[in-house]
């Protein structure tokens, strides 16, 4: 993947073929560090598959490549992090890697608000939470909260809704200091 | 300092949008309604699928075309990614192939809007996709 934005995109989709309702996507910039955090609250994965899943090609689901975490969990290491997965059958799972934010082969955040944006217009449903941290400055965004100030009449996944949307993550994490190709930060 | 987006913009917005609400119930008449199904795996995702998908969103609702755009996993073809599945009502399937802007830009003006085939087609190998 060209940029963690588009690895978030991926695992993202584990949660949902998972059956999970809610979603929090976290991004966490200290000091050297980076760390995504992505939970949910799907069906979780059995104990003798935990060691299986960050296997190239593994897969329980149908018509997935079983790329995405071990791809991520390749990422991470290459920038001095691990990939550190939690889950509880039943329960849900919580996927967390680290980075070297100032690794040779770190990779950009890139456009994580288009990510959020096809997120909630494929799966308006779902409860998304996203909560991005660089050192003391914070942005967070609930989708249960826009959609109780949108009410019953307005879409979500309206285009002027996802716009905003787009637009209210991209301008707010630039005033936080999250930097990637094109934002302007 | 300019000021960022925030939720009370959105409630601002919110009144606005109150004024020109268009309903659209795709559930009921989803049969009679343009299905578009993106390829969302792993390897359409670094093929630059997100991008098409946004496109097709963004582009559909400026050119006021009314479909259901949705995610599938794999369809199988990832040596074509981005691919993009098109089923105009009544017709079959129809699967586009190296999908990018310039592309579904191409997919809508030409196929969706006048039926007309173009070149990025991918032969069949099964009916649909999940």
């Amino acid at each position: 993947m060209k940029d963690l934005s588009l690895h978030i995109l991926d695992i993202v989709q584990n949660s949902i073929h998972a059956g999970a309702s809610k979603i929090e996507i976290s991004i966490i910039e200290e000091n050297k560090w980076l760390k995504v955090f992505v939970k949910d609250n799907g069906s979780g994965i059995d104990e003798e598959l935990m060691d299986k899943v960050t296997d190239p090609f593994y897969s329980t689901g149908n018509k997935r490549t079983g790329l995405g975490i071990p791809l991520l969990a390749q990422n991470a290491e290459l920038c001095g992090g691990n990939l550190n997965i939690e889950s509880e059958k039943g329960k849900g799972t919580i996927i967390t890697a680290d980075f070297i934010k100032g690794h040779i082969d770190m990779l950009p955040l890139g456009d994580i608000a288009k990510t959020m944006k096809m997120l909630i217009f494929s799966y308006p449903d779902k409860h998304f939470t996203y909560f991005h941290q660089v050192d003391n400055k914070k942005f967070s965004l609930d989708t249960i909260e826009i959609r109780e100030i949108l009410g019953e009449d307005i879409d979500i996944k309206s285009g002027e809704v996802l716009k905003f949307i787009d637009e209210m993550i991209t301008e707010n994490l630039v005033v936080i200091g999250a930097k990637w190709p094109g934002a302007g930060g | 300092m300019t000021k960022v987006k925030n939720l009370d913009d959105l409630r601002k917005m919110r009144e606005q949008m109150k004024s020109k609400i268009r309903i659209r119930n795709n559930s009921e008449n989803s049969e009679n309604l343009i299905q578009i199904k993106v390829a969302m795996a792993t390897c359409c995702i670094a093929s630059g699928s997100r991008e098409t998908m946004n496109f097709i969103v963004d582009e559909l609702e400026k050119r006021n075309i009314e479909a259901v755009v949705t995610q599938t996993g794999c369809m199988g073809y990832c040596y074509a990614e981005p691919t993009v599945e098109v089923t105009l009502p009544g017709k079959e399937p129809v699967v586009f192939g190296f999908v990018n802007d310039k592309k579904a830009d191409e997919i809508i003006e030409k196929y969706i809007k006048n039926g007309e085939l173009i070149d990025g087609i991918i032969p069949v190998n099964y009916q649909s996709v999940d």
